[in-house]
């Protein structure tokens, strides 16, 4: 090996912001290839896939709300994951906020008043807290493992909204169809600009967004779940109790999470079905880290993860590929940001002294 | 017939004609077809016989009409924005295909009132968002009697997907064909709490088959029943399409439904202007629902019995659901000479008598 | 219930648990190097198409185990780069290395989805398979099962009784120690990588090519997930993930059956029970903090690199 690698004395500011363009180049590339190979223009696909979604209002509004789950849950996990708390729950927890929020919308379904969507909103938010409990509760009693306890839990709680949504939650009037009653109009969150379904819950993200960086960026306990991911045993001699951190790291999740799934039911679905996420609770995860569990870089990776999921739409739509070459994408775009920030941390040199002995 | 010179000539023209006369007619008036599909279409299962009857329509009305079909669609807030998608790229005429589309699509619809909607399997309806559905428990009474007459055990085994209406509703007419020919027979039910998962639905075949059942059928979406069912050795009646090549052994018949009729239908009344929102539930009578190609196992008596209780079906005097009808207490819910209405198929929720079990609540 | 029909669920739950067996050991092994990969849907997906691709070219069932487990070790060196030479975060690489399987599966399977492939026989060894009971439970089943055991024997014996085993778990204890020592860390986390992608490609052979002999997008279904479940349910132990492996199999089996019987549980709650099942399982052994302590690989999930002291 003629390269070394060498740790940077601290990491290079150019590259932290110079990585996600390399990525991107490198995702170019790659997708030229894919694109000429599946025999398509490359430049056309490339309109299809990233200009295509967002050309006009309804798309940009497609893009945020796509996006605000997305940034809410991921803002809400990078809280636990900096203390290397690892809660790959939130699938289920955004189900459970979803059944609690759900929950009041249907038995306040005759009434109508501003009350309801806080409480629908404050309801999910205990849902997910609820949900995210468990793995903490176990963890800080039994020391069960998190992760395992957390990916348990998601398809218990996809079960349980199933389960609730074939019985006690389903449309008396609805032929026996799993679903709830279509939600009233004060049980749903209004659009913000006519012609798209831009909600209200987008300021509810992007609030959540600001206040997990309040959180992890200016207070102490956001300080100190960050020195114990680096170091537990440090934050242990330190003084600081991990116990409370596991707590807050999962609960932040949970919270997110469950308020998420309110979002949805509340916004651009409008009534429970058995499924009410297509996979954010686990998506948010690699929006998270491909954020550097920076709530700034949570809010641009959440918009690039949506772009991607409207991209693929697009994609078959204008350019008849196949559903399949989305994932593709995905994963390439994913893996050359997470190499990506390599170059932050890292340096690599020409090894002169093994050349000069060739 | 002669054919002279001349005749040649002014046969040529005129098909010189026609033809100049469908191009400019497919420049202008060419229809744009849209579909939404839940799941990849694949070799078997609900979304491939969509798809078969999107190829059908296309074959029979050639460049009328251009189609496009966005699969693998998740049910929720994304329909809404694909169906939306397609409406804006100019498809007059879209097909969404399974149930979960169906508040999504008269949402998109309000917002294209010039733009049909066809939404498959739902109950709702709007002045330009008309549903269809074909008569699946029509076929399901069929293949009951096949495998009424093949069991041995009189124990029937049923993979079911989740307790809505639909699947009840062929669970209940299945029984009732097994019955109508073996008054011992029992139905066996298992939901495996998903459409698609092959491992599990290939797990509740087998624990139906040591369970004691002989016929295996499926309201699931792979082909995993009838595979297991050839290997244990028992017979499998696959359900959507024909399976056959998956168990040439065990596969006695399917259950298939034909969309092709349908879609050519609906959009050639779009190009005539003539189409109106309705609730299309059609079945044996108008060919949207066949049995695929009986296995040569089948004696000819039990074959000729199905295409008489067919012919029955299509002429009206045979209703699968043809009072008296038992619940599982032995009580008459369908009195005798009363055939139940399609309000009361479209909702039902109990299982008659010979199912084992009860629906899960 | 009679004898037979539990003989019949033990023998199934024995297949059901076989893809969980293949994809947990290898799993297995490359958390004892300290190193989580989350991606093994995804590895499986992969394998499973790839091995289902050369048995429908080739025909031969060796062909397709092999092309399977490549196809999971290729997944796994994408994955093995990013975490181990260019030290991304192996939680969120395994997502994305799930993400990418499951389209690059349906991808490569675009072609496929309509073959009927003739699937792998049981194996029947003359005398023994004819033993009432033992002989249906131990000499009835189809040789990727065996395989499965040899393999567990094999992992076993490796990371207890061999020097290359205790070096692995010491690099998965201790990466500093094991580099001071003169152990290529980053080199041996390659090799338990690639060799936990290629065990979860083989469980996806063992999926498309025998269990289920077809192949349909995503039919993994989930089981991967449920793998890695497994390795920590199992706390670390072989033989802990084998029975976790058959014990999961058997529940979903069981509840099939309870159905069957006609006994009142909703099927929703019913399919829960495994999930459940294994929390409350792994609650009574984290319970026991000296057994976790013993057999869980203290740097797992942590990056490491030895010029990063």
């Amino acid at each position: 090996m003629f390269v070394k690698i060498e740790p940077r004395s601290e990491p290079s500011k150019a590259m932290k912001y110079l990585s996600p363009l390399i990525a991107a180049v490198l995702m170019l590339i790659s997708g030229l290839i894919i694109f000429s190979l599946l025999g398509k223009n490359p430049a056309e696909a490339f309109h299809a896939f990233f200009v295509e979604p967002v050309n006009d209002l309804y798309g940009i509004g497609e893009l945020l709300i796509k996006a605000s789950p997305l940034m809410l849950i991921g803002t809400g996990l990078a809280v636990g994951f900096r203390a290397s708390i690892w809660n790959i729950g939130a699938e289920g927890q955004l189900a459970v906020g979803a059944i609690f929020g759900g929950y009041f919308a249907i038995i306040f379904y005759d009434y109508s008043g501003l009350f309801i969507l806080p409480l629908m909103i404050a309801a999910g938010a205990v849902g997910g807290m609820l949900w995210a409990s468990i793995p903490a509760l176990l963890k800080t009693v039994f020391n069960a493992n998190e992760i395992l306890v957390t990916l348990m839990l998601n398809y218990v709680a996809v079960l349980l909204l199933a389960l609730l949504v074939h019985g006690p939650l389903k449309d008396p009037n609805g032929y026996g169809f799993p679903q709830s009653v279509l939600f009233g109009d004060s049980a749903i969150l209004p659009v913000l600009v006519e012609g798209t379904r831009l909600h209200l819950g987008v300021f509810l993200a992007l609030g959540g967004v600001i206040a997990g960086w309040v959180f992890l960026q200016k207070s102490f306990t956001g300080y100190q779940m960050q020195v114990a991911g680096l170091a537990q045993k440090a934050a242990t001699y330190a003084g600081f109790k991990y116990k409370k951190l596991i707590w807050i790291g999962l609960l932040s999740g949970g919270l997110a999470a469950g308020i998420a799934g309110v979002l949805e039911i509340a916004g651009p679905i409008g009534q429970l079905l058995p499924s009410v996420s297509p996979g954010y609770g686990y998506a948010a995860i690699i929006v998270a880290f491909v954020g550097r569990l920076h709530p700034g870089g949570i809010f641009l990776s959440s918009l690039l993860m949506a772009l991607l999921y409207l991209g693929g739409e697009s994609g078959q739509m204008n350019l008849d590929l196949p559903s399949a070459v989305t994932g593709i994408f995905q994963g390439l775009l994913l893996f050359y940001l997470l190499a990506a920030d390599f170059l932050i941390h890292y340096r690599m040199r020409l090894d002169r002294s093994r050349l000069e002995v060739n | 017939m002669a054919i002279s010179r001349k005749n040649v000539l002014s046969v040529f023209i005129i098909l010189l004609c026609v033809a100049g006369l469908s191009l400019t007619a497919s420049a202008a008036d060419k229809l744009k077809v849209g579909f939404v599909y839940i799941s990849p279409i694949g070799d078997a299962g609900w979304t491939y016989q969509h798809d078969l009857g999107r190829l059908a329509m296309e074959k029979n009305l050639g460049d009328k009409v251009e189609t496009k079909y966005i699969e693998n669609v998740p049910e929720g807030p994304e329909a809404e924005r694909v169906i939306r998608d397609l409406a804006k790229s100019g498809y007059d005429l879209i097909f969404t295909t399974s149930f979960g589309y169906m508040n999504p699509t008269l949402k998109v619809a309000k917002m294209f009132p010039k733009k049909r909607f066809e939404h498959s399997t739902g109950y709702k309806t709007s002045k330009n968002v008309g549903t269809y559905m074909c008569r699946f428990y029509e076929g399901r009474y069929l293949t009951g009697i096949v495998a009424g007459k093949m069991t041995k055990s009189n124990t029937l085994g049923y993979v079911a997907a989740f307790p809505i209406p639909e699947v009840i509703r062929g669970i209940n007419a299945f029984t009732l064909g097994a019955k109508s020919v073996n008054p011992d027979v029992k139905v066996k039910v298992i939901w495996v709490n998903s459409w698609f998962d092959p491992g599990k639905e290939r797990e509740a075949s087998e624990a139906l088959i040591a369970q004691g059942a002989d016929v295996i059928t499926h309201h699931t979406d792979s082909t995993a029943p009838t595979l297991t069912a050839e290997e244990k050795g028992v017979y499998a009646i696959a359900y959507h399409s024909d399976m056959s090549k998956y168990g040439p052994k065990a596969h006695l018949t399917a259950a298939t439904h034909v969309y092709g009729d349908f879609y050519t239908r609906t959009a050639q009344s779009v190009l005539d202007n003539t189409w109106k929102s309705e609730q299309v539930w059609t079945g044996i009578k108008e060919g949207s629902i066949a049995l695929a190609p009986m296995n040569p196992v089948v004696p000819a008596d039990v074959v000729a019995l199905v295409e008489k209780t067919r012919k029955g079906i299509a002429d009206g005097s045979v209703h699968p659901f043809q009072g008296p009808i038992k619940d599982q207490g032995g009580k008459v819910v369908v009195e005798a000479g009363i055939t139940l209405s399609d309000k009361e198929l479209l909702g039902m929720g109990y299982y008659v008598e010979g199912v084992l079990g009860k629906i899960p609540k | 219930m009679d004898g037979d029909i539990l003989i019949q669920i033990l023998v199934a739950s024995i297949a059901a648990g076989t893809p969980f067996v293949y994809a947990a050991l290898g799993e297995l092994v490359t958390e004892k190097s300290g190193v989580l990969n989350l991606g093994v849907e995804g590895m499986m997906l992969v394998g499973a198409i790839s091995g289902f691709i050369a048995m429908a070219k080739s025909g031969s069932l060796l062909v397709a185990v092999l092309c399977g487990m490549t196809a999971g070790a290729l997944m796994a060196l994408i994955f093995a780069v990013l975490t181990l030479t260019l030290m991304a975060n192996q939680v969120a690489s395994g997502l994305a290395l799930t993400i990418f399987g499951v389209g690059l599966s349906a991808f490569l399977g675009l072609k496929y989805t309509s073959i009927a492939l003739p699937g792998v026989p049981e194996l029947h060894i003359p005398f023994l398979s004819d033993i009432p009971v033992a002989g249906q439970l131990l000499f009835s089943h189809d040789i990727l099962i065996y395989s499965s055991l040899v393999l567990f024997g094999f992992i076993s014996w490796f990371l207890y009784k061999s020097k290359a085993g205790l070096i692995l778990r010491g690099i998965g204890e201790a990466p500093k120690s094991a580099h001071a020592l003169g152990y290529n860390v980053i080199g041996i986390r390659y090799l338990a990588v690639l060799f936990g992608g290629a065990m979860a490609g083989l469980g996806g052979v063992y999926l498309s090519v025998a269990y289920t002999p077809m192949w349909v997008e995503g039919m993994v279904a989930g089981r991967g997930w449920v793998a890695l479940a497994l390795v920590v349910f199992a706390s670390w132990r072989p033989l802990r993930v084998m029975a976790g492996a058959y014990l999961f199999g058997g529940i979903t089996i069981a509840q099939f059956h309870i159905q069957g019987f006609g006994i009142e549980i909703p099927s929703q709650l019913l399919s829960m029970l495994p999930y459940i099942a294994t929390i409350i399982v792994l609650v009574l052994i984290s319970r026991d903090q000296k057994s976790i302590r013993l057999n869980s690989p203290a740097s797992l999930g942590l990056t490491y690199h030895p010029n990063n002291q």
